[in-house]
């Protein structure tokens, strides 16, 4: 086969793959939350709710497609496109296997994870651009909002990559993950990994840290006036998102597709998934726990504490490495 | 290649022209947006992988990110730029001739002789090094170069940065509340108080 085949072929599977995870992490952050609040959760349409998704799906199609008289009508279309192109990008590096058993990524960069904090620093476009050009107050409080935290967040976000990186000695995602095979990075990163991880759920806009749609001061934040299908494509990125930040963690931190234990017998992608699963499932039991952070709260933590803890921790690995070699 | 270059020069020109001609500054911010995508496309073209991502991480990621906020914040309506006449048709003329003599100046200047890098740390980029690490553009072959050849010029303009960091912080905090000394702060803050009470009057 051509390569753009081989390409196009993989990137329709992945799409369709990425796509029904969504449809399911949607339904799965619903039932969970609802079980974690001593309620059953969406069961109504199928057989314990499978259906939810499709019926919400149907739903956000058929809802007329509102925009305010106000709104700047170019930018407004453009935003929930930009949210979705930026989190679907990510997919095009994104290994879920190991190289040697198949090509189990649509491409493989040198500059894997340059490339996933940049296409990830983009992503604050689609959110920001969505709320100013709606045209009304509580958008453009949340897109100012998801500026300044996306910001300050992603520097601790960078930073705490370059421990991994130092360690792995590449910035290609299979050359990382290859080198987690004796040790997985989260043991002797910890502090880059607890970084990390709060990092993501605030680059990602959740709970506890989704100010930029903070219901009870915002209405519904940057997507306020988006309605229908429109709100459901940043439904979708922000889904998205969530599984890019978890997979990320899984290959920078969890060793990616290695077998812990040496269990082996286990097919390396189903490792993958299963810790996939299990950061997904951190972040909706973090959403249902804690209640959100103040905003001037959330500022202070990201420049006064993440930002010292992300340098202090490269520095310590830095300095550790080059005595080590 | 050649195909991608010309499709990429297009959409760079159209967007940096859209840039500077967009009628509200969010368009422009977004055609900007445009053209340094483009540009970092161009860079992979060139197989500059580090400076591809560099590109987007620093250009599109912070500082255009940063006038996207600052644009949103004043012009929260979505008010045009300008009302005036275009006074782009008189500028042209003069602004096209500039071009051309620094795109002049350039080509003359790709041309002369170069002179030959600063040896300042004494050791060349290394080209034995293992796997792609010495593949033009990487990040390995670009660490190494910024690292040894080019130590000091780094190290300079990193501190020039940090000195026009400091001084942004120090022309700022004269009237902002919150940066400089705590009894600086409670000065300030006790004088904007004053000045709200005087209002309410």
């Amino acid at each position: 086969m051509p390569i753009w085949l081989v390409v196009l072929v993989k990137s329709g599977i992945l799409l369709f793959v990425v796509i029904t995870t969504f449809a399911y992490a949607m339904l799965a952050e619903r039932k969970v939350m609802g079980w974690m609040q001593l309620r059953p959760g969406p069961n109504r349409v199928g057989p314990w709710g499978l259906l939810q998704p499709a019926a919400d799906a149907a739903k956000l199609m058929l809802k007329e497609d509102l925009m305010p008289r106000t709104a700047d009508p170019l930018i407004y279309r453009l935003a929930p496109f930009l949210s979705l192109l930026t989190a679907f990008s990510v997919y095009a590096i994104i290994p879920f296997g190991a190289s040697s058993a198949g090509t189990w990524a649509i491409g493989n960069v040198n500059a894997g994870v340059l490339f996933l904090l940049a296409i990830t620093s983009l992503g604050v476009y689609g959110i920001s651009l969505g709320g100013w050009a709606s045209g009304s107050k509580y958008p453009l409080l949340g897109s100012v909002r998801a500026t300044a935290q996306m910001i300050s967040y992603e520097l601790a976000m960078g930073l705490s990559f370059i421990g991994v990186l130092i360690l792995a000695g590449t910035t290609s995602l299979d050359g990382i993950v290859n080198a987690q095979q004796r040790l997985w990075f989260f043991i002797p990163q910890f502090v880059a990994f607890v970084v990390y991880v709060i990092t993501a759920v605030a680059e990602t806009n959740r709970s506890p840290f989704d100010l930029v749609e903070a219901e009870t001061e915002l209405v519904a934040g940057f997507h306020t006036e988006y309605s229908g299908l429109r709100f459901g494509l940043f439904f979708i990125a922000e889904y998205v998102n969530m599984l890019t930040v978890s997979c990320i963690a899984s290959l920078l931190f969890l060793g990616g597709w290695n077998a812990p234990f040496g269990w082996t017998w286990v097919p390396g992608i189903v490792w993958f998934l299963l810790k996939v699963g299990f950061f997904m499932f951190f972040y909706i039991w973090l959403r249902s726990t804690l209640p959100r952070f103040r905003y001037d709260r959330l500022m202070a933590f990201g420049w006064k504490v993440l930002l010292p803890i992300a340098t202090l921790n490269l520095l310590v690995t830095a300095v550790v490495v080059a005595v080590w070699s | 290649m050649s195909v991608l270059f010309w499709g990429l020069a297009v959409v760079l020109v159209a967007s940096a022209m859209w840039t500077i001609m967009a009628s509200k500054p969010v368009y422009s911010v977004v055609a900007l947006l445009a053209n340094f995508f483009a540009l970092a496309v161009l860079y992979l073209t060139l197989s500059a992988e580090f400076l591809a991502m560099i590109q987007l991480i620093v250009y599109s990621g912070a500082i255009l990110v940063l006038f996207l906020f600052v644009i949103a914040m004043l012009s929260s309506g979505v008010a045009s730029f300008s009302v005036g006449p275009n006074r782009l048709p008189r500028i042209a003329v003069p602004a096209v001739l500039l071009v051309l003599i620094a795109l002049g100046l350039v080509v003359v200047g790709i041309f002369m002789p170069h002179p030959a890098p600063l040896p300042l740390a004494g050791a060349a980029v290394n080209a034995g090094a293992v796997g792609d690490a010495n593949v033009f553009g990487s990040v390995a072959d670009f660490g190494r170069a910024l690292f040894t050849t080019y130590l000091l010029p780094f190290e300079v303009t990193a501190l020039i940065l940090m000195v026009a960091v400091i001084g942004v912080i120090v022309l700022a905090g004269e009237h902002a509340p919150y940066v400089g000394t705590p009894r600086r702060a409670e000065e300030v803050r006790k004088s904007l108080r004053e000045a709200i009470a005087r209002e309410g009057d």
